[in-house]
């Protein structure tokens, strides 16, 4: 019982956080929607059991991910949208298919639902659980993440760095 | 007890959101989180499924999404930074040059 | 078991005269390219002289097999065509005839072309034409007489058109060839009549055969098909009605190619054809008739038009048409032996006219219209003397060989029908009156050419240089062996030496018999009218064109109409323009050119073109580079996907 509720409430929470997201003119607005959004989330993760992931998701997620957006609306001095006319296949065919997909989805959902359902703190997923699996089954992909990073951080800094002029031969000689 | 089902349908209106966004907003960087918002949504139904398969790769596997999406982050908003620099414009409509 | 005559080395040879000549003869100094010439075409004269001076020891009729070509089917149907020759007395005639009067020609060439570009060209193609001419009379079975057939046409084609820059040249050669190929159409169907009923193309099979089979007396049946079809073959190739319209046209070509191809040789190849074949037209004698009516009314309907004619070898160009009317008269009335005399003596005489034409032509500086000449005895007397003794030959004077061959056929055109002797006699008349009309109009009265400045019309010639002068030896001695063979070649006909040289041949047990019944007193009287009519002829000319030469005109114009009509030769190009060429051109223009190559072929692969664009054009406004379209474009994509997925679940 108090499952569902607490599902329900911070599922609409969710929910309102992520109109609030589209409806938004501002981008910065759209941020902070978004910094609600994730945090919800990891309420309902916590629901579920997932103690290190609710808490990564805070962290990571919302603590570093959505700082950097931040950064970056301000540093761009990212203004109110203009409402330029773009492209009518996005509306036109773009919405009513996600929404058609969506409903799809749903629907299939539904029907198939019945029997299970999960319980408060269904999977209790500890650190040391987590931990013992990324070190063990899961140590390849967990290592090749840390080389993605790397690479991420390589191309972050060489695309946003500011455009010098580049060296040149007389440059050096001199 | 909560049908899985639930968290499953709340994982598609997160995802859909997303999506909505994606076509319908001009900037950039709202694109973006959009985008975010879609890889959230999907978040949530990965741990769901392993809580109702008693499976933790489930949230292992979440573990890696929210690296990859950190990983993403930097990288697509440096090159906005830097097609900022040279377009002069956030608004997504107005760097179209691949036009055919 | 005789040993073997190598008959395969006299039509070898001049291709190997043309084969050097063609491909190296570019580079060859003038003398190299005649000495090449001349020698290979001696050397298929001398194998002609050896197998004549071997003929009377061999068994005949004598063939030679030389390699075997087709091979068709299997079992008592099968098809062979190899290639062989096939000697008799009709072909040792023809030999001597082709073999001779080539060399002679060629000999007079290296004197004629001379100054003219291209001569090893025109070397080479007539070395070419030896090659298919030999190729023709030697032929064993149909088949490889077709090679020669076509292959004669070939090098007409390139001899008339041999100054092909000349827009009427170039025309000239295509004209006798496309009107050859529609003969060629009708010998093609005679033998696939032959192959059909007779399971070969061997003269030997194929005669034997046939000698099976009864006469079609009455109605048409095989035999007359196979015959009326082998005419329309020798119609276009020997200038009959109604194909005989390139031979006047042929006359752009040089003088040379005139008087080899179209006067001596290739023009007699239809006539060969039919007394060859004369196994096959004894027995339809429809057939027969049918060639007997054409070559009369040919040779009184280009007679008609000799007489109008300016150009000297226009009028020699119908004249020769007239000719082998006669012969196709004396094969339709049965005498083939008459009409093989005809063709040797004419040989002789319309060679030497053409090329005594030729030397004229040199000696006036390239002017080919009579008006324009006269009185020229005193500057070319040798040319003077050889064209007389050839102008008396053709009108059948005695005791030159135009009057034996001539009185043969006139003589067994009487025993057949005396309207065909009727019209015979006619047609001598206007002969004789035409070629003397030539003569006095060339060499009598002034010379009129001196007010125009020299050549113009034939490209041969260098410009007028005062007064006419005489060719050099090397024309001149052809011109003088051949009017020798004028005076003299009809003897070999005095008391039927000839035609009983050509009997086993021929066969003409019936003919001969038909002759005896010829009273003798009939003979003489049908002599004495032919050379009466040669005579009149003769005191016509001289009345109209030396001693009153006002009078030509005032006829003209009391004649009005009819004259123009005459002269225009009776708008026959024109009909056949308008009829034929213009239907065609028209519809092969508007309907396979506008209609199929450019509506239908061109379209198809335009319109595919076209239709690719089209669809790439309305495809790339997908390509906007906007990327909210993009990403609608991936929403709606999915949104189908899932649909379809979970509709195949769902099922």
């Amino acid at each position: 019982m108090l499952h569902l509720i607490l599902f329900l409430v911070f599922g609409a929470i969710c929910v309102a956080g992520a109109v609030n997201l589209l409806v938004q003119r501002h981008p910065i607005s759209s941020a902070l929607s978004l910094v609600v959004v994730m945090a919800s989330l990891a309420v309902e993760y916590l629901l579920l059991g997932a103690e290190f992931v609710a808490a990564v998701q805070v962290i990571v997620y919302a603590g570093a991910v959505m700082v950097l957006f931040v950064f970056v609306i301000m540093l761009l001095n990212a203004g109110e949208e203009e409402l330029t006319k773009g492209s009518s296949v996005a509306m036109v065919i773009g919405v009513p298919g996600v929404l058609a997909g969506g409903l799809l989805v749903a629907w299939v959902l539904i029907r198939r639902s019945g029997q299970s359902a999960v319980a408060l703190g269904a999977l209790p997923g500890y650190p040391k659980t987590i931990g013992w699996l990324l070190f063990h089954e899961f140590l390849l992909p967990f290592e090749l993440t840390s080389v993605l990073v790397l690479i991420a951080i390589l191309g972050a800094v060489f695309l946003a760095a500011k455009p010098d002029t580049p060296p040149s031969p007389e440059g050096r000689k001199g | 007890m909560v049908p899985v089902s639930y968290y499953l349908i709340l994982s598609g209106i997160l995802f859909s959101c997303g999506v909505i966004g994606f076509l319908i907003k001009r900037n950039i960087i709202t694109i973006f989180m959009s985008i975010e918002l879609m890889l959230n949504g999907v978040n949530l139904s990965f741990v769901a499924f392993a809580a109702q398969w008693g499976h933790l790769s489930g949230q292992i596997f979440v573990f890696f999404v929210m690296v990859v999406a950190a990983a993403e982050t930097a990288v697509g908003l440096a090159i906005i930074i830097a097609v900022f620099r040279t377009r002069e414009t956030l608004n997504v409509d107005q760097v179209n040059l691949l036009k055919l | 078991m005789t040993p073997s005559l190598h008959l395969w080395l006299i039509p070898a040879l001049p291709l190997l005269g043309a084969a050097i000549n063609g491909f190296f003869g570019r580079r060859f100094s003038r003398q190299a390219v005649s000495a090449v010439a001349l020698t290979f075409a001696g050397g298929a004269f001398l194998m002609a002289l050896y197998v004549a001076a071997r003929f009377s020891s061999l068994e005949l009729p004598y063939t030679e097999f030389l390699a075997h070509w087709i091979r068709s089917g299997s079992g008592p149907h099968m098809f062979v065509a190899n290639f062989e020759f096939y000697l008799d007395q009709l072909t040792l005639v023809m030999l001597l005839v082709v073999t001779g009067v080539g060399f002679l020609i060629h000999i007079y060439s290296v004197g004629y072309m001379w100054e003219e570009g291209g001569f090893y060209r025109f070397f080479s193609y007539l070395n070419l034409f030896m090659f298919f001419m030999l190729t023709l009379v030697l032929a064993g079975n149909y088949l490889q007489m077709f090679i020669g057939w076509e292959g004669v046409g070939l090098a007409s084609y390139l001899l008339i058109g041999f100054w092909f820059t000349k827009d009427s040249a170039a025309s000239a050669g295509k004209k006798a060839f496309i009107v050859n190929r529609i003969g060629d159409f009708g010998f093609l169907i005679a033998l696939f009549l032959l192959i059909k009923h007779f399971g070969s193309l061997n003269f030997g099979q194929v005669f034997a055969s046939v000698s099976q089979l009864p006469g079609e007396i009455a109605g048409y049946g095989l035999l007359t098909s196979i015959g009326l079809l082998l005419m329309v073959g020798a119609a276009g190739k020997s200038a009959q009605i109604p194909l005989y319209v390139w031979l006047p046209d042929a006359m752009e070509g040089p003088t040379p190619v005139s008087a080899l191809i179209h006067a001596a040789t290739m023009v007699t190849a239809g006539v060969y054809m039919v007394a060859r074949s004369h196994v096959i037209f004894d027995r339809a004698p429809n057939a027969l008739t049918v060639v007997a009516i054409i070559g009369t009314l040919t040779a009184l309907f280009a007679a008609t038009i000799g007489i109008a004619q300016t150009d000297i070898k226009k009028v020699l160009a119908y004249s020769t048409v007239s000719q082998l009317g006669y012969m196709f008269m004396a094969c339709g009335v049965a005498a083939y032996s008459a009409g093989i005399f005809h063709l040797m003596t004419h040989a002789f005489f319309k060679g030497l006219l053409f090329l005594g034409a030729g030397s004229v032509i040199h000696a006036v500086g390239g002017e080919q219209d009579m008006r324009k000449m006269g009185g020229l005895r005193q500057y070319i007397p040798i040319t003077f003397i050889t064209m007389s003794v050839a102008t008396l030959a053709i009108a059948g004077i005695w005791p030159f060989a135009g009057f034996f061959s001539k009185d043969e056929i006139l003589a067994r055109a009487y025993q057949a029908n005396p309207a065909y002797w009727f019209i015979g006699v006619t047609t001598a008349f206007i002969t004789s009156f035409y070629m003397f009309r030539l003569w006095f109009m060339t060499f009598w009265g002034d010379y009129r050419g001196r007010d125009t400045a020299g050549g113009h019309a034939d490209s041969h010639g260098h410009g007028g240089h005062g007064d006419p002068h005489e060719s050099p030896m090397v024309m001149l001695v052809p011109l003088m062996i051949l009017a020798v063979l004028s005076f003299v070649g009809g003897w070999v006909g005095i008391g039927g030496r000839f035609e009983q040289f050509l009997a086993p041949v021929f066969g003409e047990g019936a003919s001969t018999a038909a002759t005896e019944a010829l009273s003798h007193g009939t003979e003489i009287a049908l002599i004495a009218i032919s050379l009466g009519a040669a005579g009149m002829g003769w005191y016509l000319a001289y009345l109209l064109y030396l001693k009153r030469t006002d009078l030509p005109q005032k006829i003209a114009d009391m004649l009005g109409g009819l004259y123009e009509t005459v002269v225009h030769k009776y708008y026959i190009d024109e009909i056949y323009a308008t009829l034929f060429v213009k239907p065609l051109v028209d519809g092969s223009t508007r309907i396979l050119w506008h209609g199929v190559d450019q509506g239908v072929i061109d379209a198809a692969v335009n319109d595919t073109a076209e239709g690719a664009r089209h669809v790439s054009d309305a495809a790339r406004h997908m390509q906007s580079g906007n990327l909210r379209s993009y990403a609608g474009w991936v929403a709606a994509g999915s949104a189908i996907v899932i649909a379809y997925m979970i509709w195949m679940g769902v099922r």
